[in-house]
């Protein structure tokens, strides 16, 4: 079959599954850190955020971003809006 | 005079290391810059057939490094090239009979005598591996276009950059054209996106380079090949030349390209 057929009748080339497999197992590869490490840090930073500010745990989202050859980690945590307190 | 010590390595073996080594320090020689290359791979000796000088070894590495003869003895000379020498490996000893500090001292010894120092590593991330790029100033990997070596490269670069040594640079070696364009091999672009590195280097397949380890005269001597024109780029962009990558797209001739349209036609 030729290219433009493949491509119309939706087979992929096999170079394309070899990209896309690639950049799952690259990531999975890069990670230096284990779950089970995630998640201690995870549980920590929300305790220590949780002494000074209020927020809402199960809006957190702490995940590892790769961009090129560099990963960091990411956290996102909304804070609780609170009622500010009027005076008068 | 201070040498650019240059480490060629790859994670994965077999994927053209040492004839990566081998042409582009024959390719610098021919630009007449002074080059000693090394066979770090201990124990599975090659480099010194690839550049035809099997014959001439007396000494090697490990007798340098245990003192049994002074590193002039060791360095062999090339038969093409006066100002190109190889250090080759112990063929009958392992990779623990050389240290990473080892290979800093001999390498600081040659610094001042020489351009270029261009190391072969061996496969693997262990002793050897270390032992190659522990005097390097730069490190080289050498991939192929296949998810194995790609995804060797990319640990063995993560690797590097965690030893300080980075950031490495890429050759992607055997690209096959006709694959590319039937969509059934990755082209320097997919690799390059997933290694995010700095490409130096694409190498296209070619049978040239087999016929030149047969005759033990790397590719880069021949004019006409291919493989051997990609490997005399790299040399010149080591060399800080501005060259742009080699055109590897398919050229398919016009009687080929008529009976594929009808037979896509016809199916």
């Amino acid at each position: 079959m030729s290219d433009w057929l493949s491509k119309i009748m939706g087979k992929q080339s096999s170079a394309h599954e070899a990209k896309e497999r690639l950049k799952l197992v690259l990531i999975h590869d890069r990670m230096d850190i284990n779950p089970d490490t995630m998640e201690k840090l995870k549980d920590d930073l929300l305790k220590a955020i949780s002494r000074h500010i209020q927020i809402d745990p199960g809006s957190v989202t702490i995940t590892i971003m790769h961009e090129g050859r560099e990963q960091r980690l990411v956290a996102d945590i909304p804070l609780k809006r609170h009622e500010r307190k009027t005076a008068g | 005079m201070a040498a650019r010590t240059i480490t060629i390595t790859s994670g994965k073996g077999g994927v053209g290391k040492t004839t990566a080594t081998a042409n582009l320090a024959v390719a610098l020689a021919s630009l007449g810059q002074k080059v000693v290359c090394i066979d770090s791979d201990i124990g599975l000796r090659n480099l010194d057939v690839i550049l035809g000088l099997e014959n001439r070894i007396v000494y090697d590495l490990v007798d340098v490094i245990e003192g049994r003869c002074r590193l002039r003895q060791a360095m062999i000379r090339d038969k093409r090239f006066e100002e190109l020498h190889l250090i080759p490996a112990a063929q009958t000893r392992d990779k623990n009979a050389v240290s990473p500090s080892d290979m800093i001292k001999l390498v600081d010894e040659l610094r001042d005598e020489v351009d270029w120092i261009i190391i072969d590593s061996p496969a693997g991330i262990e002793r050897g591996f270390r032992n190659a790029i522990a005097p390097a100033d730069e490190v080289v990997v050498v991939t192929n276009p296949d998810v194995s070596a790609v995804r060797d490269a990319d640990r063995i670069i993560g690797i590097i950059e965690a030893e300080q040594k980075g950031p490495a640079k890429l050759i992607i070696n055997r690209i096959n054209p006709q694959m590319i364009q039937r969509g059934d091999m990755m082209d320097a672009n997919d690799v390059l996106d997933l290694l995010a590195v700095k490409l130096i280097g694409i190498v296209p397949e070619d049978e040239h380079v087999i016929v030149s380890t047969n005759i033990g005269k790397p590719v880069a001597l021949e004019e006409k090949s291919k493989a051997g024109q990609a490997f005399r780029n790299i040399a010149r962009r080591l060399m800080g030349d501005d060259i742009p990558m080699m055109d590897l797209e398919f050229k398919e001739d016009i009687l080929h390209r008529i009976s594929r349209v009808f037979k896509a036609g016809g199916s």
